[in-house]
């Protein structure tokens, strides 16, 4: 199997030039980095040639990497029965760079990519009908967007003295609490335990020693 | 009398109407009786689950998965652990295979019973409803058998299965797979598969051809009554679906009666698949034996303090998948269920995309439904098998 997908990377490094950044084959499966502005291009030749014929696109979706830059990661996964194979496309954006929509070549791309509109901001030109999907009519941000909080901004209740639904700024008991296992100990570094406030101080003035 | 113009205008479908299956809005230009424009909108069950799993551990994830199509929930447990696992690099045990291919097929039984009989409630009949959800509360027994719950099972695992099947559960289901089920599915077969009155409102409406399927992004049944014999179950066998004997059904016209009619045979072929499972059930561990993911049991627990440590690290903390990414899709009752799995190395998966079928299957409704009058809307939406937990997550 992986000896089948490597050759299929060979040839879309081939066929597809410079627009294919990058072809890997992990865990079996095969992804491929391609240039923002030519997704149109790669996923009509993805298509149509006789070697792939990827005819399916079963999904898009996008990834968001707060820390690189550009920060979005769209993927297309795809599917092609007369191989039974799959292949992962990715490209990089941002807010302000609009990907290539893709409607025109998989009809099924349509509401994928306003959910990725609506979840992540990222924008797509030449789009049919680019509004927000899931999210609730005039709902603001972009929430799965890694620095969206979880909790969001807005919870709605029914007034009963207005007769009707009212949006409200989000009031928890209890503030969210999100555990970090990474570092158990290393996460006790600041804290000053009663009774304990040497111990802060000691390390300090080791550390100014030994300097 | 001169003609006059008649302005088209719009109707407001759902959100709160029994035929919308669950909360639908669809938002319909009517020119007279007939369909000019469909928009549904969705969203109004959204809960925001692909979100909530990146703040919770691979083993907290898995409940979200039965809520999303909370009508087979097995199946779409089972693409995430699937996930999971090919991420650790984890083998399961036959038994434990074997359980969750038991458990999937119940879960396609459950889902196309619902399915069918809702979708002859759509265009009129009443009884197969009624029957359904007699035969639908006898599969929720043996779910809640083994996991102790009837809806919502949470019981797949990565690595296996939460807890072994209890004793004599699987006579049980041998006895209904051999005498109770046929029964139903003949009775049922007599009410609806010659009905005149449900012919008139199923044949020839909403059709698409293979090629439309593939442009719609159409899985599963939808797909298969297109005359496409695709099946992930077949072609990219998972678990214990390579050892199985079965067929793949599938229709010619691609309409809503063929849709129909390949659910009613696949219920028949999912039979099959759990006649075999409780026949040929291998004995032994229904977990991985690798005691990174697996906890201790709890006899363990009362004699070994470590067993209590190891337990409870795996349940506050979780266990660490290696970073990686993988799209691992399962042949869920509605098609193919996929999850778009990212992990960073951590406890958690830093994204977990959903890949729901009825996502794309409804977004096809103004294409099947354009044209038609407006009762064939409900029937379309009837037969391409939408459940808006998994659609709006």
């Amino acid at each position: 199997m992986d000896q089948a997908l490597k050759e299929l990377a060979e040839h879309l490094r081939d066929q597809l030039g410079d627009k294919l950044t990058e072809a890997e084959v992990r865990l079996g499966e095969l992804t491929i980095t391609v240039q923002r502005d030519s997704i149109v291009e790669v996923l009509k030749s993805l298509r149509d040639d006789s070697n792939c014929m990827f005819h399916q696109l079963m999904d898009v979706c996008g990834v968001d990497y707060p820390d690189d830059s550009p920060r979005f990661e769209i993927v297309y996964n795809l599917l092609s029965m007369t191989h039974n194979t799959r292949i992962r496309v990715k490209l990089r954006t941002d807010e302000d760079d609009p990907v290539p929509s893709v409607a025109g070549v998989f009809s099924t791309a349509n509401w994928f990519e306003r959910e990725i509109w609506d979840m992540y901001g990222g924008f797509f030109s030449d789009h049919p009908d680019l509004r927000r999907l899931l999210t609730d009519y005039g709902f603001e941000g972009h929430p799965l967007r890694k620095d969206f909080p979880l909790t969001g901004y807005v919870e709605v209740r029914y007034d009963d003295e207005q007769k009707r639904v009212v949006y409200e700024p989000v009031k928890l008991t209890q503030e969210f609490r999100n555990f970090d296992f990474e570092s158990p100990w290393e996460g006790m570094e600041r804290v000053v335990l009663p009774g304990d406030e040497k111990a802060e101080a000691e390390p300090e003035e080791e550390e100014t020693e030994a300097s | 009398m001169a003609e006059t113009q008649i302005k088209n205008f719009n109707l407001n479908f759902g959100p709160q109407h029994p035929a919308a299956h669950g909360v639908l809005r669809l938002v319909l230009e009517m020119d007279g009786e007939v369909v000019e424009r469909a928009d549904p909108h969705i969203g109004l069950l959204h809960r925001g689950t692909e979100k909530l799993i990146e703040y919770k551990t691979y083993a907290q994830a898995v409940p979200y998965f039965d809520r999303l199509d909370y009508v087979a929930p097995q199946n779409q447990e089972h693409a995430f652990v699937l996930g999971a696992e090919k991420l650790l690099g984890i083998e399961v045990p036959k038994r434990g295979q074997y359980i969750r291919v038991l458990y999937c097929e119940i879960g396609r039984i459950l889902n196309h019973i619902l399915n069918i009989t809702a979708f002859a409630m759509d265009v009129g009949a009443m009884t197969p409803m009624l029957w359904g959800f007699e035969i639908r509360e006898r599969l929720m027994e043996f779910c809640e058998s083994a996991s102790g719950a009837r809806l919502h099972m949470n019981y797949f695992r990565v690595g296996g299965v939460a807890q072994d099947l209890p004793a004599g559960l699987l006579e049980d289901i041998g006895k209904w797979a051999d005498e109770e089920f046929p029964a139903f599915m003949d009775d049922l077969e007599s009410l609806l598969t010659g009905n005149r009155i449900f012919k008139q409102r199923t044949v020839d409406i909403g059709v698409i051809n293979a090629e439309q399927c593939f442009d719609w992004g159409f899985t599963g049944p939808n797909l298969r009554a297109s005359g496409i014999a695709w099946d992930l179950r077949k072609a990219q066998p998972y678990d214990a679906y390579a050892e199985m004997d079965f067929d793949i059904p599938v229709g010619k016209m691609g309409d809503c009666y063929d849709r129909y009619l390949v659910r009613m045979i696949e219920m028949r072929e999912s039979l099959k698949i759990i006649k075999q499972c409780v026949e040929n059930m291998p004995s032994g561990p229904v977990k991985s034996t690798n005691k990174k993911v697996t906890p201790p049991t709890r006899g363990d627990m009362k004699q070994s303090m470590e067993a209590l440590i190891h337990h409870f690290k795996l349940f506050t903390e979780g266990f660490h998948v290696p970073a990686g990414e993988t799209y691992t899709a399962v042949e869920a009752p509605k098609g193919e269920f996929g999850v778009y799995l990212v992990a960073d190395g951590s406890n958690k998966p830093f994204r977990c995309k959903i890949r729901a079928p009825g996502f794309a299957h409804l977004q096809a409704t103004e294409f099947l439904s354009k044209g038609h009058m407006l009762a064939d809307v409900v029937a379309n939406i009837g037969s391409i098998d939408v459940v808006f937990g998994e659609i709006d997550r």
